[in-house]
């Protein structure tokens, strides 16, 4: 016979109660996260005409179509690509060799430590402006250092502009990248690593087979982590280049914001939007399954 | 290797290290404290004989730093007190609490991490036009008052309070919000530590959005308030540099002292992995 679900499953009291605790949070994500979020779906559907004060006009998904294929898209996506390729390995690179370099218990190691944790007291705009300033091909201190004087300077080169905005982000995510390899080191259990050493595994060999397969969750945590910042990148590209020189570092999230806030192309802006939103889905879960096989959790039996 | 040696090596790759970390910041530094046209002398000055603080004080008043700070102090509190309240009363009914849907609705709330406030921006720019809270605190902090993070990291930890406690706080006649209150909370002081320092530094480090909803220096965040502090003439870098300052030490202050609670948030999603 089949059973009715137990109307006394839910005591009245509590759910009443449970809906009043989880509103407030409810409230904001509806209006700032889930409408806006339909709402730049929808907002792609229109085409917004080139002289203001005309009406927007409902082209469906042609807009998408349009816009997906077209190198004021495509580029912005390349670059963000480009970007991503330059910090992220680098930045847990760098991270796993201070940490690795700091491991040892050394007199005065604090002192590295926390000079080594440092530049998380920066944000994307503070060292953005200080690495501007030393920039500057007329009065930088770098800039002179690097042989250049007035002309374009670094920022202003094409080729090198790019490169320059993801080092400055590098830099500025050594202490993050420090901190997080430091601690997964430090997580890596002490007899493991005797026993692999009573085996013959010391040194470079006793790190690559040992202790970078027991602290893989966090560099890839480090990984999804540098990605999807990466796509997010704004504030340095903002303060260094401003997308230029000739378009050489607009990076997507750039394009999105210069194409609504500067060109007020609000149709064009929400299918980009909309793009960025599937790519930073996307490689989430790509990420975790991918990886997910290939890592090694402590915990597993 | 005799190991006196060794050691000296690895005391030579610290220092390496530390000083391509420190060097940009202690450039800043010096550069605060010329006068500005010096500067850009070549020989580069990289040691402040005669150091001059005023560029503090420029800085803070007519580079409007005070009023920067103010405001991204004041932001940045009422966010993290904001998101602390409503992740926990959101994490509590689904930690404690059985109602309908509610596994859907915390799918909901995990959801709402895979959408970043980038992607928004454009919707969201105009409610705040159409709600007349341009250029105000509410538009700085309303958006940002609800974490799905925040509700996931405290319900996994709620559902770590012993069974037993929840039986004898019935026990005790203690009924909901007592207990979350008096027994909950206080349990789970360290991850309440730890998710307010992040809050507090997220909501301080915002950029493209302060930039997208203020226009006076006023309501200007000091993150944008770089921006502006960036666009002073060449004499004047000086106090460009001093800003910077200015506007990474309470930050600095900050990670001081809640080293702990920072280093166990950094730590807490990547090592369970």
């Amino acid at each position: 016979m089949p059973t009715r679900r137990h109307p006394s499953r839910y005591r009245r009291r509590d759910a009443l109660l449970a809906y009043a605790m989880i509103l407030p949070a409810f409230a904001a994500f509806g209006v700032f996260v889930f409408f806006p979020l339909v709402r730049t779906v929808y907002l792609g559907f229109y085409r917004v005409p080139p002289f203001p004060g005309l009406p927007s006009r409902y082209v469906g998904f042609s807009q998408y179509a349009t816009v997906l294929s077209h190198s004021q898209f495509l580029e912005p996506l390349w670059l963000s690509t480009l970007f991503v390729l330059f910090t992220v390995p680098t930045g847990i690179l760098l991270g796993l060799g201070m940490a690795v370099a700091a491991q040892r218990q050394l007199a005065g190691i604090r002192i590295f430590r926390t000079i080594f944790s440092s530049t998380i007291a920066t944000s994307v705009a503070v060292a953005s402006v200080i690495f501007f300033t030393l920039l500057d091909p007329t009065s930088g201190l770098f800039a002179y250092w690097l042989g250049e004087r007035g002309g374009t300077g670094i920022l202003g080169n094409p080729t090198l502009a790019l490169p320059a905005v993801a080092a400055v982000t590098v830099w500025q995510n050594l202490g993050f990248s420090f901190i997080l390899m430091s601690a997964a080191l430090s997580s890596v259990p002490e007899e493991i690593l005797d026993a692999a050493a009573v085996d013959g595994a010391t040194g470079w060999r006793r790190f690559a087979r040992v202790t970078v397969p027991l602290i893989s969750p966090t560099l890839f945590f480090a990984g999804i982590v540098g990605v999807i910042s990466g796509f997010q990148s704004f504030g340095q590209i903002d303060l260094l280049t401003q997308g230029g020189p000739n378009g050489h570092t607009n990076v997507l999230l750039y394009q999105i914001y210069t194409t609504f806030y500067q060109d007020a192309d609000t149709g064009t802006a929400a299918v980009m939007a909309v793009a960025l939103f599937v790519i930073l889905v996307l490689l989430t879960l790509a990420q975790f399954t991918v990886v997910q096989r290939r890592v090694f959790y402590a915990d597993e039996p | 290797m005799p190991t006196s040696l060794r050691t000296a090596l690895r005391y030579v790759v610290l220092a390496a290290i530390a000083l391509v970390v420190l060097f940009p910041l202690y450039v800043t530094v010096v550069n605060a404290l010329l006068p500005g046209p010096q500067i850009a002398r070549r020989p580069p000055t990289l040691f402040p004989l005669h150091p001059l603080w005023s560029s503090f004080a420029t800085a803070w008043d007519e580079g409007s730093l005070g009023d920067y700070l103010r405001t991204s102090a004041i932001v940045a509190v009422a966010t993290t007190l904001a998101e602390l309240a409503t992740s926990v009363l959101a994490a509590y009914a689904f930690a404690f609490l059985e109602f309908p849907f509610k596994r859907a609705l915390f799918a909901c709330c995990l959801a709402t991490l895979m959408v970043p406030a980038e992607v928004t921006i454009i919707p969201n720019y105009r409610t705040i036009q159409v709600l007349g809270w341009y250029d105000t605190y509410t538009a700085l902090i309303v958006p940002f008052v609800a974490s799905g993070l925040g509700i996931f990291l405290f319900r996994q930890s709620f559902r770590q309070v012993p069974r037993e406690l929840r039986d004898a706080a019935v026990l005790d006649g203690y009924g909901h919000w007592r207990f979350l209150l008096r027994v909950v909370l206080p349990l789970n002081r360290p991850i309440v530590g730890a998710f307010c320092v992040f809050a507090f530094l997220g909501s301080w480090n915002q950029y493209l959005w302060p930039l997208l909803v203020t226009n006076t220096n006023a309501r200007r965040t000091v993150q944008v308030g770089l921006r502006q502090l960036e666009g002073l003439n060449v004499a004047q870098q000086n106090v460009i540099f001093a800003g910077t300052i200015l506007a990474a030490l309470p930050i600095f202050a900050i990670l001081l002292v809640f080293q702990r609670q920072l280093v166990r948030g950094l730590t807490a999603g990547a090592l369970k992995g």
